[in-house]
């Protein structure tokens, strides 16, 4: 990134450097909370909450933090942010974070947080920190909301709750698709919009590693 | 003075402990502000789930449903050892639904030691004083909630088991509280795991006293004669399933509500 302007830390991370579909990481808590539309939204705006302050907090002291030491001083302040979340949502929110359990507390080990922070916070102003963590944040629950969407509707044939596709045994003519409530399907969805976005933004096809050699040598008869 | 240098062993110390500090500042005060919010939410929490064992709530309901339907429930307080409703003056409340008794199992005064062959639960102690819930229609008891806990695999599974006026036949069982491994032993939240519950029995009253509700690994046989006392083991969770299978032996046999149950069914139990 030669120049930074606040535009650009808040929509390139959408489609054009988005964690997931590009720089493929935050996959596991992506798999594991998408079951339903509202556990998505949660999930997001905790993490895109969690990314902006504790980059913010982070570039406020960047000067300050001892090299040999930085990653630790990293995680103590995204982890002290995360049991802030988790406090808050067991507050406010009782049965989602019931529901999110121990992925709330994982959002500590979530590579987008910690990547943001030691790729971007250290290096810029506060402000455009907690706009990068914002952006990230916006472009994992991109791929949240339409992974936790299309889960959620056809695997039970609702969304947010709200009954869309009347189910078989309520008498409707939905019937549902069980794996999409398992963790393999949100690697099927994931795996199909990383297709669709490559198709979409050529550049962001990977040159392939290698090419394999034309066949010379007789081995067999 | 010179400029400070982060770098050094010093600095790194300094400004390790300074952000240890205002982050330890920042989560004890989060922890601190928000904990009578989540009280709250975790009373009702319990509650809900009195309920919902109960049969009395199904799917999602608002604070105040909740609130409107416990107003049927009664709570008690049931001494182990006779089996007979104490007043809660005796654990030291005004009111039974104040009365702790997870605490209550921590105080050498209120709890005894369970020797190892007793403590199939894996409790380590038991109160003498239990909390029941009582649903009561013109004096005879309808239904009766029964809290139960025990450990499975990694952790204790709090739950209630509630059971019709005859004191033996399952009306709903489920867990509010465990830590169980998700998708395995996590299954007991699984709602048609919860709903084989219903209708089991407990005792078999002529045969006597000891509890024979249990798990069955692999599955009850509809033309079993004890699948009346059979409920499906959870599939890949041995160790939760023989948990559940102990704790219940545990709360329904002579250490828990094995007496109290027995009074009830001889019409006994008074209100003390």
């Amino acid at each position: 990134m030669a120049e930074v302007t606040a535009k650009k830390v808040l929509f390139e991370p959408i489609f054009n450097n988005n964690p997931i579909t590009l720089q493929i990481i935050g996959i596991c808590s992506a798999l594991a909370v998408t079951t339903s539309l509202q556990l998505s939204i949660v999930m997001a705006v905790a993490v895109s909450l969690v990314a902006a302050f504790s980059s913010f907090a982070i570039a406020l002291i960047r000067s300050q933090i001892p090299n040999s030491v930085r990653i630790i001083v990293q995680m103590t302040i995204i982890a002290s942010l995360v049991i802030v979340v988790d406090q808050v949502l067991k507050a406010y929110a009782y049965e989602v974070s019931k529901q999110l359990s121990v992925f709330v507390g994982l959002i500590i080990t979530n590579c987008i947080v910690m990547g943001r922070a030691e790729a971007f916070a250290m290096q810029n102003s506060p402000v455009m920190s907690f706009l990068d963590g914002i952006g990230n944040g916006l472009g994992y629950g991109v791929v949240l909301v339409f992974v936790g969407f299309v889960r959620e509707l056809l695997g039970s044939g609702k969304l947010l709750g709200v009954e869309i596709l009347p189910l078989v045994n309520d008498g409707g003519w939905y019937v549902p698709n069980g794996l999409l409530l398992l963790p393999p399907s949100a690697f099927f969805i994931i795996g199909l919009m990383i297709w669709g976005m490559r198709t979409w933004k050529k550049s962001q096809v990977e040159a392939p590693d290698y090419k394999p050699a034309a066949h010379k040598v007789k081995e067999a008869f | 003075m010179s400029r400070f240098n982060k770098d050094s062993v010093s600095g790194t110390v300094i400004v390790a402990l300074a952000v240890c500090l205002v982050c330890s500042i920042i989560v004890s005060g989060a922890a601190v502000i928000l904990k009578p919010t989540q009280k709250v939410n975790s009373v009702l929490n319990v509650k809900q789930n009195i309920l919902r064992a109960a049969n009395l709530i199904t799917g999602p309901v608002t604070a105040q449903e909740v609130e409107e339907k416990f107003s049927l429930v009664t709570p008690r307080i049931v001494d182990l050892e006779t089996g007979e409703y104490v007043d809660p003056s005796v654990v030291g409340v005004a009111e039974a639904i104040n009365y702790d008794q997870f605490r209550a199992a921590k105080d050498p005064q209120f709890s005894k030691a369970l020797a190892g062959s007793e403590d199939i639960a894996g409790i380590k102690r038991r109160e003498r004083y239990a909390t029941v819930y009582t649903i009561e229609n013109e004096g005879q008891i309808d239904r009766v909630i029964l809290p139960v806990r025990g450990y499975g695999l990694w952790s204790t599974l709090y739950g209630f088991l509630a059971l019709e006026g005859d004191a033996n036949t399952v009306v709903g069982f489920g867990f509010y509280e465990h830590a169980e491994t998700p998708g395995l032993g996590g299954e007991v939240d699984n709602p048609n795991w919860i709903s084989q519950w219903p209708g089991k029995k407990i005792y078999d009253l002529e045969e006597g006293a000891e509890p024979k509700i249990h798990l069955v690994k692999g599955g009850v046989r509809a033309n079993d004669p004890e699948a009346n006392y059979g409920v499906d083991a959870l599939a890949g969770a041995t160790l939760t399933s023989r948990g559940i299978t102990n704790l219940l032996h545990f709360w329904l046999g002579e250490q828990g509500f094995q007496k109290y149950l027995e009074q009830i069914r001889s019409g006994e139990a008074s209100n003390g």
